[in-house]
């Protein structure tokens, strides 16, 4: 593994090199802009590639693992690695960003430069957050991606689009705050019992083996801080609303990376964070959030349903769907969580690939209003049966990628508590519903508006990018333990750490059993050391 | 052995001309759509017949035989794989599949001719086989459902076909929808399948169950449970009470896609999973008894409708949802190996109904309404006759397949170890009105005086290649009944004893449930088939005295009994119903309450509110924001100083 010892590293600033190198192209060169962007990204995915070859399927902890010291005297440290959680997130991060960058091809007219370098910083933060294991560093990512995003919407898109620019870095905001604070106490708390630091496996393993011990309501206060934060980004129904504003005003682009990525990081977080840092707290939370996602899951599903706007639509859906996710993390078996894990891909490349349709679309008649819509399967064959495939691969049809993810969290609900999957798995009929209507009230009857007669086919560039969607999902559907295989370990390291129902009971029956024995104690101090020294 | 060994032919084939005809068939002429669709289902079929010759050469140890290809899901300890099997249930209905799917395809040749997306119909009835196959191949309950839901998806896609059409695209969304809300009890009993055994796949799961208890009429055990979640599956697949309401709008489909999938295959899958999972429900008589249940009183309630229905199709369509009803009450009595045989004798003879009336359809110019048709038959005479036959088939008339079926069905539940005398009765009910119904059609369609306009209308026969598989399909609504002739005509019987294998531990614990029972002496059941063909001629007489006798009469009849008739002809007003109490408060309550009131108003004005008030708040501390930038610079030092002493003092 010695050749891939700064992959990581590379794959994280090497779209930011990509975009300081864009600013030298001169900005009215929009074809070079275009396609050195597009270049850059998809060698960013060749390379991301390799991260497949190197990873090893037996080792449930970080690999690719970067360790220097950053800012020394803040114990801040460049610690850097993936798992088995994270792997597949880059892979999906690195596959979308070429994709938005085909789709916003014809589709941007100014600021053509900076919206391109701009998608590139986008994609540092983004591989940056879900490679970083200092929280410090995680942090500076995670705020890092919200500027390019911000402009994103802000600048380039339509309609209210500084409003819903606004409400998005206002929400997001007010949880990386929370955040903040969470982070600090627990650098606060690292330093009471000596060893102060960032590092997020030191302070999991230091919470683990009593070095820093927690109360409980300390533990609460903590979990609430870092799952506010991550709540809002999933986000978890009541905190939804800034997704439809920020979505439906968002370029193609920016719609497809936010739905597509940056819903995940919450997820993301919950799994990286909440679980590992706070089990307990996790465990008595769960119900609660559970709830939660499957009121989105349904709530979401309902509203989505009565849109009179396509992609206002697709937003929503995104709520019901990341509802299936967050309940998958939180009861706590090995289906269940590579199910949400899986999930968290599949979302990103069906929601993805519907909206790079719906921005087709716009593309052709501005608006996504069904009203102006309908009948366009006429004029627009080839569009019209991506779109739908893309509807049934969100609506879980077997075969396609969806149903894998969703049938593994509802199997692992199930052991847990049944209620909660029958309740999830509603969904399945709602999501039939909304998106055939919507199918049908876009592409489906005669065409009524006088524009949509004769709109041009999809285009071979727009053809190359269904056809790569269209791939990945049914690949993904059928191919599946190729994908779970490599999460196996990550997931069963980490509920142990978590325990699952009976280990946690048995956790506080005998607290005894918690502890880590000798060996293991040698072990982190080893590693502990190797930590220390930059 | 290769078929054996291979089994994924099965699959491949049809899958291969769907893809080969979807992605290459837009620019194609039509020759070239034959070659690619109808040449790979011909190929499937004969890959079947090569198959069975295969099948019967192995031992009974070998079966059932199974061909595991790769992992498809695995996370923890759920795992699926994608395996297919071959047993003597299998044998029955990849055979039916294949057969009659065939016949279809090649009628579809030339009633599709002149429609445009030719290339496309069949890419999807091409992947209608691949589906369907899987889903009587698959090995395991998870690979069952992707077949399942991969026939709700052709049939989506072939019902909203002509999609310019509302009623079309309604009617497809409709399906889908409806067939989902009964998939969601499907899913929640796979769910709890694995729950129970451990795994999803057959032979686990039926090695486990038969060695559970036997779970009492009244008590709700885990068997129960899982029987009546998948038999929600199963009644919305195969429309049953009360979620049969999307099978009439389904006939806006070209009519061979009603013959194959609303008639001969697909709706019967929940017949085969019912069937396929007797050792479940064998030991849930509970959820035995709700099968038997759904199945008797929807035998008789569609056929009611039926009686009043003018559209050629949607007779035709309420009397597939009644037929589906027998083979419920069949495997709700236990007795499967009738409910699987009407199955097969239904695809031929409703198959061939479906076809005869496409023929009608296309040689009247598109008409449907049985009221502007009549006195066809001298002009349509092969359809006539072919129509003829498969009506007498669905009457019970002796010696057609529908007899030999049938009266298995009406005989097992009113004499089978699990009689029920009153399902019977609805049964024996629903048999008088079926011949009433079907009679009726025939009558109004090719008897009496032309209806429509002789001037305009130019009534022509079908060309050859749609009338060879009426023919075929004829002859075998005849013979297909023959390979069950009862032992009491001296019949060995050989469907059954073919299927004994699949449904032997089902039958032998019945008879274990119910000491008592004795076989019935051959005499009962010749009295009983008695009884059944004279309510089939009771049923014809009606038909004939009134459309034939009298023609006048029906008018008065209806408007004497106006409110029945009413009742009937709108389908009790189901539609209405479900409309009124589900749909529209449903979104009703999405639009006005959940997105208006709580999204946009409550959440989003909290959120907005809470902003504007920070706003104000925040006037007094305007003046900081000065715009100059070096004072910025100078909160931005000041405020990082204020951190970093926060950060020494903390960590000290």
């Amino acid at each position: 593994m010695a050749g891939h010892n700064y992959l990581l590293t590379v794959l994280t600033f090497f779209p930011l090199m990509g975009a300081f190198t864009l600013l030298l192209l001169s900005g009215d060169d929009h074809v070079w802009i275009r396609r050195f962007t597009l270049f850059a990204s998809v060698i960013e995915f060749i390379m991301s590639l390799f991260l497949l070859r190197g990873f090893s399927l037996a080792d449930g902890g970080y690999q690719f693992e970067e360790f220097y010291a950053w800012i020394p005297s803040l114990h801040i440290h460049y610690h850097m690695g993936v798992d088995g959680i994270s792997l597949f997130l880059i892979l999906l991060t690195t596959f979308l960003t070429p994709l938005a960058v085909l789709c916003s091809w014809n589709s941007i007219h100014e600021h053509v430069k900076e919206f391109f370098a701009m998608l590139l910083v986008l994609e540092m933060g983004m591989v940056g957050v879900f490679c970083a294991l200092d929280l410090f560093l995680f942090f500076v990512f995670w705020e890092v991606m919200l500027i390019p995003m911000y402009f994103l919407i802000g600048i380039w898109g339509h309609g209210r689009k500084v409003y819903a620019a606004l409400k998005f870095i206002l929400y997001t905001m007010l949880g990386s705050i929370l955040m903040l604070v969470g982070i600090l106490w627990l650098f606060h708390l690292s330093g009471v019992a000596g060893n102060p630091t960032f590092d997020l496996p030191t302070i999991v393993s230091m919470l683990h083996n009593g070095q820093i011990s927690l109360p409980w309501h300390s533990e609460l206060l903590l979990f609430l801080a870092f799952i506010l934060a991550f709540a809002i980004k999933v986000p978890v129904f009541p905190l939804h609303t800034w997704l439809p504003d920020a979505h439906t005003e968002a370029p193609t682009a920016g719609s497809v990376i936010l739905a597509g990525v940056l819903l995940k990081m919450g997820t993301y977080g919950m799994l990286r964070f909440c679980l590992p840092l706070f089990p307990e707290a996790s465990h008595r939370a769960a119900p609660i959030i559970a709830v939660l996602a499957i009121i989105g899951i349904i709530y979401a599903a309902l509203v989505a349903m009565v849109q009179t706007n396509l992609k206002r639509l697709v937003a929503y859906t995104s709520v019901s769907h990341l509802g299936f996710v967050v309940l998958g993390i939180f009861v706590f078996n090995s289906t269940a969580m590579e199910g949400a894990i899986y999930q968290m891909l599949n979302h990103g490349v069906s929601t993805g690939m519907l909206f790079l349709v719906c921005g087709m679309i716009y593309d052709r008649r501005h608006t996504y209003e069904f009203s102006e819509l309908g009948g366009l399967a006429k004029p627009m064959p080839v569009l019209c049966a991506f779109f739908l495939f893309a509807c049934l691969s969100s609506l879980a049809l077997p075969m396609l990628n969806g149903f894998v993810g969703e049938f593994m969290i509802l199997i692992g609900t199930f052991e847990f508590h049944a209620a909660w999957a029958i309740w999830a798995a509603t969904g399945a009929i709602l999501s039939a519903v909304y998106l055939l209507w919507a199918y049908q009230r876009t592409a489906l009857e005669k065409v009524t508006v006088a524009k949509n007669e004769n709109l041009p086919d999809a285009t071979p560039r727009e053809r190359l990018i269904l056809i790569v969607a269209s791939v990945v999902i049914v690949f993904m559907g059928v191919a599946s333990p190729l994908f779970t295989h490599r999460m196996d370990a990550t997931t069963n390291a980490l509920l142990q750490q978590v325990g699952d129902r009976t280990g946690y009971t048995a956790r506080h029956v005998a607290p005894q059993a918690a502890q880590p024995t000798q060996h293991e104690l040698a072990l982190r101090s080893v590693t502990l050391e190797r930590r220390a020294q930059p | 052995m290769f078929i054996l060994n291979h089994l994924w032919i099965i699959l491949a084939l049809p899958l291969a001309g769907s893809m080969l005809t979807l992605l290459a068939g837009r620019h194609w002429p039509q020759k070239y759509v034959n070659i690619s669709s109808v040449g790979f289902v011909v190929l499937t079929f004969l890959s079947y017949c090569e198959l069975a010759r295969e099948f019967f050469n192995l031992n009974a140890s070998q079966i059932p035989w199974i061909g595991n290809y790769f992992t498809w899901m695995t996370a923890g300890n759920f795992r699926v794989d994608f395996a297919l099997q071959v047993d003597q249930l299998t044998i029955v209905m990849v055979g039916v599949v294949t057969l009659v799917g065939m016949l279809i395809h090649i009628y579809s040749i030339g009633y599709m001719a002149h429609e445009e997306g030719y290339y496309r119909f069949f890419a999807e009835m091409n992947l209608f086989m691949f589906f369907m196959l899987t889903l009587v191949m698959a090995s395991n309950l998870v690979l069952l459902f992707v077949g399942w839901e991969g026939v709700g998806l052709c049939s989506y896609l072939l019902i909203s076909f002509f999609f310019q059409k509302k009623s079309a695209a309604d009617a497809g969304k409709k399906a889908f929808i409806t067939t989902r809300i009964g998939d969601f009890g499907f899913t929640i009993g796979i769910l709890m399948a694995f729950w129970t055994f451990g795994s999803i796949d057959y032979k686990t799961m039926f090695a486990t169950a038969a060695n559970m208890p036997v779970e009492g009429m009244h008590q709700w055990g885990v068997l129960t449970s899982i029987g009546l979640l998948l038999l929600a599956g199963a009644v919305g697949k195969s429309a049953q009470l009360p979620l049969y309401v999307w099978l009439p709008d389904a006939m806006e489909g070209p009519t061979p896609v009603s013959a194959l999938i609303h008639a001969a295959t697909m709706v019967t899958a929940g017949v085969y999973m019912v069937a396929r999972m007797n050792v479940l429900y064998s030991h849930a008589p509970a959820a035995m008894l709700a099968v038997a249940i759904i199945g008797g009183a929807t035998a008789l309630y569609a056929a009611t409708i039926g009686l009043a229905q003018n559209d050629i199709k949607k007779v035709l369509a309420y009397s597939t949802i009644s037929q589906l009803g027998y083979m419920f009450l069949a495997c709700g009595v236990g007795a499967y190996a009738a409910g699987i045989f009407h199955l097969m004798t239904h695809a031929f003879f409703k198959g061939l109904l479906f076809l005869a009336a496409g023929s009608v359809i296309h040689a009247i110019g598109g008409e449907q309404d049985m009221q502007k048709m009549g006195g066809l038959w001298k002009k349509i005479p092969w359809t006539y006759a072919t129509m003829l036959v498969a009506t007498l088939a669905i009457s019970g008339a002796p010696l057609f397949s529908g007899f030999f079926s049938k009266d298995e069905i009406l005989f097992a539940a009113y004499a089978g170890p699990n009689a029920n005398r009153a399902l019977w009765g609805l049964g024996l009910f629903g048999a008088l009105l079926t011949a009433c119904y079907m009679f009726r059609l025939i009558f109004l369609t090719f008897h009496g005086k032309p209806r429509y306009d002789e001037h305009h209308v130019h009534v022509h026969e079908s060309p050859k290649v749609m009338l060879v598989p009426l023919v075929i399909l004829a002859t075998l609504a005849v013979v297909g009944g023959w390979f069950a002739l009862p032992t009491y005509w001296g019949g060995p019987d050989y469907f059954k004893g073919f299927l004994t294998p699949v449904f032997n531990s089902s039958w032998e614990l019945a008879s274990k449930l119910h000491p008592a029972w004795v076989e019935p002496a051959h005499s009962l059941e010749i009295e009983m088939t008695g009884i059944a063909v004279l309510a089939g001629l009771i049923g014809f007489l009606i038909a004939w005295y009134l459309y034939i006798r009298k023609p006048a009469r029906p008018n008065k009849l209806a408007n004497a009994f106006g409110p029945v008739y009413k009742l009937l002809l709108n389908k009790y007003y189901v539609d209405e119903l479900y409309g009124a109490v589900i749909i529209g408060p449903l979104i009703w309550i999405s639009r006005n309450v959940l997105w208006k009131v709580i999204d946009l108003g409550l959440i989003d004005g909290t959120v907005n509110g809470l902003a504007f008030l920070s706003r104000e708040s925040g006037s007094g501390l305007r003046r900081i924001q000065s715009g100059n930038t070096r004072s910025y610079a100078a909160w931005v030092v000041i405020g990082a100083v204020a951190v970093t002493v926060f950060f020494v003092w903390m960590v000290r």
